[in-house]
């Protein structure tokens, strides 16, 4: 067996030495009334030729983004993704490695997590982030749970406006931890400060909102702000990183901590994971942060190196008086993000998050000009727009698929009042010939 | 080894990583599109061209060691290698390029992938439906006490607000309950390492939600009595939750499902062969019992008619847990390895893993305090409590000292009941010529620790770094580079 080395000969020399006859007496310590005596009821086994084919043949029974034009965001995004990324994530000294608790045989890790830390730092203006969380929802649920500790506040208001899956989650978590989830109102398609602002009480221990939100459009923040800070609240804002090489920075706006979901940042779309939960905040709150963090030292020759540190605040130290329960994290998908910001740069990530935002708005532009077509709110926007169609938006999708084009989002399936709009996505991956065989099919 | 400057110090202004295409539609001000108020004034990312990031990435990854660069015997960690075909495989468009809310219809084979990935992992457990939904094996955990709690809400049981941990258990054990509002109170283990189960039997009340078991557990021991302690406290209406972190002793040997556990996770970053990536990411699917099932977070993927559907129509399901529908690309690789090597394989796997591990043990007992016998599962925990009296050298300084020999230590320090412990798991995945080197090290180095005790406890000698200074690390909490003078 490729993954077994030992022989049959390896393995009765083996069980020689251990006076043993075969393997089944080295389960004696198994009651004999729960040994399964009868093989497991699955297929296989299948060797490399056959499980090779079994793949290709699922992988051809769905429609992949390399084979149909995308124009589907909502939370996931079709972002290029260099070479360089899977140049160094398929490294194997990376890949096939642990948590990085044995510093001194980790350092690439560490370093490349502690150099994850700072690019995150840079893009978010905060002082400190963390090496991640699984993903955006539940970063945005454990920093909900960071302030009901920091405040000792058990009320959490979060923008109807923010991802629904995110507030999904939240909700699960504001349950299984006592606490009290309130979902505030959208006006258009921003969210409705005044019945915020009714919510927050001095109960209140953080005030989320999302920005760019779910809807696309960017919120404004310096007013959230100062609703959140005046009952003495946390504000917490979930950004988009790939925004933010445009977008004026959540520091900016005095947030206290900042989540994001980092797949935009080099990682595949994957229906839907592994992502990167994004995670920063000010530095007075790091001993409530959750997850791992690196920190730079010396060793004994006094070399600059790296560890993880604070460890006292997690749960193979602290137990149940740890900061959260998490232990894996996503760290390959870190790694992914860290050489993703480091090839862009300075000019690159700005030039992405611009391209995103002319194609957006030549394609926002060149849709409300059909009739039957309307871009009816007026908020800023980066690469996500909401659309209103008079025929029903399943039919539209439906049409562009045939094309194979991948349409908008259905908001009706999340927004009752937006039935009928469609949440359009464009990255810098789109060509304008892409957009315009969009609006075409849209015209039909 | 050098020192390798950060991604910041090579910074250099004008360089990028990447030409990405020019605008190819009419160009219009940010400032007009967005409004200058929202626009930020500078970018502070460092500038390199491709050649330093990949230079720059390669070195750091040479001063990595992971399951490729050789035996890595990280206890409760199931370090086993990861077959390269799954890399191959996961790459494939039609299983990576999906974005999760594109129609059910044309996602039919990933979701025939996630559907008969429930049902395997249902029938290696011994359990009736699974959620892949959780990231990790801590999410899981969550994940499944969540669902013990609606249960217990709906059978008028709602007041129930303590979990029982036994004293070997994983930190993530405690650390779940106490995110989940629950108290923790821990149970001993006896003098054989398995749980004390008088003083279970004395915790159980009715204000008890649940036992958390990791079976076999910590120390490398089934717990033999399971059966009488899942009926123990089924009898107070509490319920049993097994800790599946290590699965890897009793794939088709035994089931959690037929030892009266009524849920459990599976981690398959660790049985099912999927890499760790350096602390994640992981996977960590909940298998339940029926009368669980109807609770399990949304979206479950059902089979209609022969098509695969996300089912979200579920009033009784505790919500949501994460973004979407779980790690996909590490459920898949996991998928890929179960068919594989199929029912016999999987079982020579834990067959394996548990004679590799025995050897070992039988090895190094003469010389290292094996506390709990001759006779292991999957892994063991040996105690460096002898050498630490006599000569000073400490489990730690064996862990360092092992890197000169080649090797990846040990878990250290765990479980907490084992004074000086080094946990040890080889998995199946190691030649006996591989277990022969690391037990030779293990007895050189103990010899070591007797006539030059400074080769261990000044170690290590050969790695990239010496000895790490991680007090200084947490006194000074330098978290990010800044540029001198900031």
């Amino acid at each position: 067996m490729p993954y077994i080395p030992n022989t049959d000969a390896n393995r009765r020399e083996m069980f020689d030495s251990l006076g043993v006859r075969d393997a089944s007496e080295l389960f004696e310590s198994i009651p004999d009334a729960i040994l399964l005596n009868r093989a497991l009821d699955l297929p296989g086994p299948l060797n490399e030729v056959e499980l090779r084919r079994h793949a290709e043949s699922a992988a051809t029974r769905s429609a992949d983004l390399k084979t149909y034009t995308c124009f589907l965001g909502a939370g996931i995004y079709d972002h290029y993704i260099p070479s360089t990324v899977s140049a160094i994530t398929g490294r194997s000294e990376f890949y096939t490695s642990y948590t990085p608790y044995q510093s001194e045989i980790s350092q690439g890790t560490l370093q490349s997590i502690f150099e994850f830390q700072t690019l995150i730092c840079q893009l978010t203006g905060m002082e400190v982030a963390n090496a991640s969380m699984y993903d955006g929802a539940t970063a945005l649920a454990e920093a909900a749970l960071m302030a009901a500790s920091i405040t000792g506040r058990r009320e959490w208001v979060v923008s109807k406006a923010v991802h629904p899956s995110y507030r999904e989650t939240m909700k699960t978590y504001a349950w299984a931890s006592g606490c009290k989830l309130v979902e505030t109102t959208v006006s258009g398609i921003e969210t409705d400060l005044a019945d915020l602002e009714s919510f927050v009480t001095e109960n209140v221990a953080c005030v989320a909102v999302q920005s760019p939100n779910f809807l696309g459009a960017v919120e404004e923040l310096e007013k959230v702000e100062r609703i959140a800070h005046k009952s003495g609240s946390l504000f917490v804002i979930c950004f988009e990183p790939i925004s933010l090489g445009i977008l004026k920075p959540p520091a900016d706006f005095n947030a206290d901590i900042c989540v994001g979901e980092g797949q935009s940042l080099g990682i595949v779309p994957g229906f839907g994971g592994p992502l990167l939960g994004l995670m920063a905040c000010k530095k007075q709150f790091v001993r409530q942060m959750p997850g791992r963090l690196v920190g730079a030292t010396v060793d004994a020759k006094g070399r600059q190196s790296y560890t993880l540190t604070l460890q006292t605040r997690e749960q193979h130290i602290r137990r149940e008086r740890a900061t959260s329960n998490i232990c894996t994290n996503e760290a390959l998908n870190a790694l992914a993000a860290t050489v993703y910001l480091a090839t862009l740069g300075k000019q690159g990530l700005h030039h992405v998050a611009d391209l995103c935002l002319q194609k957006a708005h030549y394609a926002a532009d060149a849709i409300s000009r059909l009739p039957g077509f309307e871009v009816p709110f007026g908020s800023a926007f980066v690469k996500e727009f909401v659309v209103r169609c008079e025929e029903p938006v399943g039919n539209i999708n439906e049409r562009l698929l045939s094309r194979k084009i991948i349409g908008g989002l259905d908001l009706g399936k999340f927004y009752a009042d937006l039935a009928g709009h469609m949440l359009v996505c464009v990255t810098e991956k789109r060509t304008r010939e892409e957009i315009d065989a969009l609006v075409e099919c849209l015209a039909q | 080894m050098n020192v390798e400057p950060t991604v910041f110090e090579l910074s250099s202004p004008g360089r990028v990583g990447v030409n990405l295409p020019v605008s190819d539609v009419p160009e219009r001000r940010a400032e007009d599109l967005l409004g200058p108020a929202n626009l930020r004034d500078d970018l502070p990312l460092p500038e390199v061209s491709q050649v330093d990031v990949i230079r720059h990435y390669t070195r750091l990854s040479s001063m990595n060691y992971g399951v490729d660069t050789g035996f890595y015997p990280l206890g409760s960690c199931t370090m086993k290698y990861n077959p390269k075909i799954n890399e191959e495989i996961i790459r494939l468009p039609g299983l990576s390029e999906l974005h999760p809310y594109q129609d059910e219809e044309i996602s039919q084979g990933i979701l025939q992938i996630l559907y008969e990935m429930q049902r395997f992992l249902g029938e290696i457990g011994g359990m009736d439906a699974v959620t892949l939904q959780p990231a990790a094996g801590a999410q899981g955990e969550f994940t499944a006490m969540m669902l013990f709690r609606r249960y217990h809400e709906r059978v008028g049981e709602g007041h129930r607000h303590i979990v029982i941990v036994p004293d070997s258990s994983h930190g993530t054990n405690p650390a779940t309950a106490a995110r989940c509002g629950y108290e923790v109170i821990k149970v001993p283990s006896g003098p054989d390492g398995c749980v004390d189960v008088s003083a279970l039997a004395e915790e159980l009340s009715d204000q008890v939600a649940m036992v958390m078991l990791t079976n076999p557990n910590t120390l490398g021991l089934f717990e033999s009595q399971v059966n009488e302690i899942s009926r123990m406290v089924h009898d107070s209406g509490a319920l049993m939750y097994c800790d599946g972190a290590n699965m890897n002793a009793i794939l088709g040997i035994s089931r959690p499902g037929d030892t009266g556990f009524d849920a459990m996770h599976f981690n398959l970053h660790k049985t099912f062969s999927a890499p760790h990536g350096g602390g994640g990411p992981g996977s960590g699917p909940v298998a339940v019992k029926n009368f669980l099932a109807q609770f399990l977070p949304v979206p479950v993927v059902v089979d209609r008619n022969g098509g695969y559907f996300l089912d979200r129509d579920r009033p009784d399901s505790i919500g949501r847990v994460q973004s979407f529908y779980g790690n996909v690309g590490v459920i898949v690789k996991a998928y890929m390895y179960i068919l594989n090597l199929g029912p016999e394989g999987l079982k020579a796997v834990s067959e394996n893993a548990v004679l590799n591990a025995n050897y070992l043990l039988n090895k190094i007992a003469p010389t290292y305090d094996v506390p709990y016998g001759r006779r292991c599962m999957h892994e063991f925990v040996a105690s460096a409590k002898s050498l630490k009296a006599s000569g000073g050298v400490r489990a730690l300084d064996i862990a360092k000292r092992l890197m000169d020999y080649g090797f990846h230590p040990p878990t250290m320090y765990f479980p907490l009941i084992v004074p000086e412990a080094l946990m040890i798991e080889p998995t199946e995945t190691e030649s006996r010529e591989t277990l022969d080197g690391f037990a030779e090290a293990m007895l050189a180095i103990a010899e070591e620790a007797q006539s030059k005790p400074s080769l261990a406890t000044a170690a290590p000698h050969s790695a990239a770094r010496a000895r790490v200074d991680e007090v200084r690390a947490a006194r000074e909490l330098v978290l990010r580079w800044q540029k001198t003078g900031d």
